[in-house]
């Protein structure tokens, strides 16, 4: 009988254990978007290589994009530049890039060093269309819809990975209802 | 080709702990003694061939390779190179190589300072270290290789160590920690070869002890240090977060100070085998278990790793595995306890089993509110921290509690203890505290009940620790040789206990009587926090080796208007990750800190200014200091050293005639 008490540490352990398992890959992050299912806010602001075109919430209509949150003072932007060009060149995802709280020389400097993946970049020196958003940190990536409609939000790096169990669904729905 | 040989040195090492954790192991059981014989040699190349892994980690930091990966991720060209050298553990990947080189480091040093052990036991400890050693090598190898290549696209330059890591506090922190937490791998190793063998003696309590203390001593410096960093670094003079990794830090300390004295009871009395044992398996659980909240990305924490599901699961298992099979063991193998009554009720025994009912209880509500989150999100109701209200409230009791009860202890004797003979004996002392309390509390100004509690417990310890060293240090050859008398090992515990009593002094009265002040300042305003009087004189820039800066001179001044210091609190801004890191001036003293720290600038020409006085706050870390020397006191006493002299000789005597009188670190047996 008393043999038997010995073993309750072991099965503490083991339910810990349980538990811990089912913490994993649940990222403590996780934040959903209140804009989930909402247009994107309306906004008006220049063009990256532009200074003197204007940019709406047009620039959805019609297609499903990714719209990439990114600045050149965030190093994990760097990290994921890559495959958001292999994701652009190779898999022909339209992405519109949002420069967010940067400065217009360098992120084109940028853009020309790394490869341009954004099909339009719409510039927020100010950060305004990102507050709108409720942009988190950088980078962040949502997909929208052909209806300028926000269907998802992903925090941090998109890989291959991310994007293909994360957001490569939620592209390929939306694309079919076109 | 330096990184290639840096892997190739890291899947040797791998290849060598294998055959560790195997051959000598097979030898013990089979009774093949020539395989006894390789337990050394292999822990030795083990540990030679991790070295070369991390220098060659560090010479690609050091030559700033970026087409390593980690060093592209973790580096900067602009660097300073002291950094350097520390951004090698600034990161996932080198800190746990960091982790591996001090588990191989002491595998190492158990080989080679147990030449006195029977070779069996040796082995069979060298080779559980082994099985741990290979569990983390292919942890690094499989998930997280510091040595991946970025090739072919090298980047230009470095993405640069994050500015909160380049500091002195974060050069020393983690070697530090680590140590502790490592260290107490050894004492686990023991407790499963103990099992194995089914000799859980006093012998084998008597060589745990010493690993145990040298870990345990490691990791009060470790946490001190993360804590004292916290208070100057994070900018906001906060010293204690109960953030998930500070408390995963905590874990093992907290069972670690229970294992300690659980130890010296079974070493001395012969008792608590079981609970002994079980606690050493408990302690590295703790450690393992703080591993992996910390980079399994489970928990939000400031300190926590770029989280990995894949690194999650393969440390989880690792993590299962050690865990069920060593508890696994201990269920079939410990001793079952018969029922004999060896101690009184006010023994000595009794007293440090309520110790370690104390601290087991600490470490359980500690281990409750980090994992409180986590246990919700799985019953999925919702994701929510308890923070810090629930750890102050319940945990301070606790340990005024475990204080009080350490006073008395110290005049207990083993076996058995008279109650009145105790009472009569803990007058004097209670009357000496409560006098020496009130006439602080009265100098501080305020009477809080919390304050008084903490205060009163450490007070208490002191008293009682002093007056237990006079005693025993009374001679006829006079007080001086009495003092000298007293072994190394009695003097670290008067240490231990007497940082211990310093912490809690420094916790209790820096967070009951701190003083913070959030302002609004402009040069030329001045502002008073407690009785010193701050003017903000002017504001400027200036220009570091990879940041930016804008600084504020600060003037404190007493309350009799003399000038006490200059202070120059920064705003940095790093060129490379662009990010803003706050500098706080602070005034350092025994007895109090003066703190500033500059804010958001909130207009042209006025900024958000943190003010603070916070006193005796630097207890808290010389208080620990005093553990650590308690610790390293403790392990260099007359009984371990003899011990030695007498392998080296060659001569037959018996093990402890040496320096057994007296040479007791939980207090000579009067």
């Amino acid at each position: 009988m008393k043999r038997l008490l010995l073993f309750t540490p072991l099965i503490l352990a083991v339910v810990l254990g349980v538990v811990l398992f089912a913490g994993i890959g649940k990222d403590p992050n996780k934040l959903e978007s209140a804009l989930i299912g909402k247009p994107v806010p309306e906004f008006l602001l220049t063009d990256l290589h532009n200074e003197s075109r204007e940019l709406t919430r047009e620039v959805f209509e019609g297609h499903v994009s990714l719209l990439n949150v990114w600045g050149t003072w965030c190093p994990a932007c760097r990290d994921e530049h890559g495959d958001l060009v292999w994701l652009a060149e190779e898999k022909g995802v339209r992405i519109v890039g949002l420069n967010y709280k940067d400065n217009r020389d360098d992120a084109l400097v940028w853009l020309d060093r790394l490869g341009d993946p954004y099909q339009v970049s719409i510039y927020d020196p100010r950060g305004s269309l990102g507050f709108d958003l409720g942009v988190y940190g950088a980078p962040e990536t949502y997909v929208i819809d052909a209806e300028g409609i926000v269907r998802y939000r992903h925090v941090g790096v998109v890989n291959e990975k991310v994007w293909k169990q994360d957001i490569k669904p939620i592209v390929d729905r939306f694309r079919e209802k076109i | 080709m330096y990184p290639e040989l840096g892997q190739i040195a890291l899947i040797l090492a791998l290849l060598l702990a294998v055959l560790l954790s195997v051959v000598p192991l097979v030898g013990s059981v089979t009774g093949r003694d020539q395989l006894l014989a390789f337990a050394r040699p292999l822990s030795a190349g083990l540990f030679v061939f991790v070295a070369l892994a991390f220098g060659l980690l560090t010479h690609a930091f050091v030559t700033d390779d970026f087409s390593v990966a980690y060093v592209a991720n973790n580096s900067n060209s602009m660097l300073p190179w002291y950094y350097k050298f520390s951004a090698v553990w600034g990161g996932h990947e080198g800190s746990l190589l960091l982790w591996v080189l001090m588990l191989v480091g002491w595998t190492l040093a158990v080989a080679i300072f147990s030449r006195r052990l029977p070779s069996v036991m040796v082995s069979q400890v060298l080779s559980v270290l082994g099985m741990v050693t290979v569990g983390f090598l292919l942890f690094t190898i499989m998930t997280s290789n510091p040595f991946d290549r970025t090739l072919p696209n090298v980047p230009a330059d470095g993405a640069d160590l994050n500015p909160l890591l380049q500091d002195f506090g974060l050069i020393v922190h983690p070697p530090m920690l680590y140590m502790g937490y490592v260290g107490f791998s050894v004492a686990f190793a023991f407790a499963i070869a103990a099992l194995i063998n089914g000799k859980l003696d006093a012998a084998w309590a008597r060589w745990s002890r010493p690993w145990t203390t040298v870990a345990w001593a490691f990791l009060s410096l470790g946490i001190a240090l993360g804590s004292w960093w916290a208070y100057y670094e994070l900018g906001w003079g906060g010293w204690w977060f109960w953030d998930p990794v500070e408390n995963a830090s905590l874990l093992p300390w907290l069972s670690g100070t229970a294992l300690m004295h659980s130890l010296a009871v079974t070493e001395k009395r012969g008792v608590f085998k079981s609970w002994t044992v079980l606690l050493a398996i408990v302690t590295f659980a703790l450690s393992l278990l703080g591993t992996f909240l910390v980079r399994s990305g489970v928990l939000t924490s400031v300190h926590a790793f770029a989280s990995d599901p894949d690194r999650g699961t393969f440390l989880l298992a690792l993590l299962a595995i050690t865990i069920v099979s060593s508890l696994t063991l201990y269920a079939f193998r410990a001793p079952v306890v018969h029922v004999r009554s060896r101690y009184g009720s006010l023994s000595r025994e009794i007293f440090l089993l309520m110790n370690n009912v104390l601290l087991v209880a600490a470490t359980l509500l500690v281990l409750v509110g980090t994992l409180y989150p986590l246990v919700l999100d799985y019953l999925d109701m919702g994701r929510l921290s308890i923070g810090e209200p629930f750890f102050n409230l319940t945990f301070s009791p606790l340990g005024i509690a475990a204080g009080l009860l350490l006073g008395a202890g110290i005049f207990s004797r083993w076996k058995k203890t008279d109650g009145g003979w105790l009472g009569r004996k803990l007058l004097w002392p209670l009357a000496v505290s409560m006098i020496g309390t009130s006439a602080v509390l009265v100098g501080y100004g305020t009477f809080e009940p919390w304050a008084f509690g903490g205060l009163f417990s450490a007070m208490w310890i002191t008293v009682a620790t002093f007056w237990d060293l006079w005693e025993k240090s009374g001679s006829r050859k006079g007080r001086l040789h009495g003092l000298r008398r007293q072994s190394r090992s009695y003097y670290g515990m008067v240490f231990g206990h007497l940082g211990l009593a310093i912490t809690m002094a420094g916790a209790t009265v820096a967070s009951n009587y701190g003083i913070e002040r959030d302002v609004r300042m402009s040069p030329g305003d001045t502002a008073m926090v407690g009785d010193y009087r701050v003017a903000f004189a002017e504001i400027g820039n200036r220009r570091g080796q990879n940041f930016t800066a804008e600084y504020g001179r600060f003037e404190v001044y007493d309350s009799d208007g003399g000038l006490i210091s200059t202070l120059y609190p920064e705003k940095r801004r790093y060129m490379v990750q662009r990010n803003t890191m706050t500098e706080a001036g602070i005034d350092g003293g025994l007895f109090r800190d003066i703190f500033v720290a500059i804010g958001e600038r909130v207009s042209d020409d006025a900024w958000a200014i943190r003010l603070q006085y916070k006193p005796l706050v630097r207890w808290l870390w010389l208080g620990a200091l005093f553990m650590a020397a308690g610790g390293f006191l403790a392990i260099s006493d007359r009984r371990y050293r003899i011990r030695d002299k007498v392998a080296e000789n060659g001569k037959a005597k018996a093990p402890n005639a040496g320096g057994e009188r007296g040479a007791d670190p939980v207090g000579a047996a009067s």
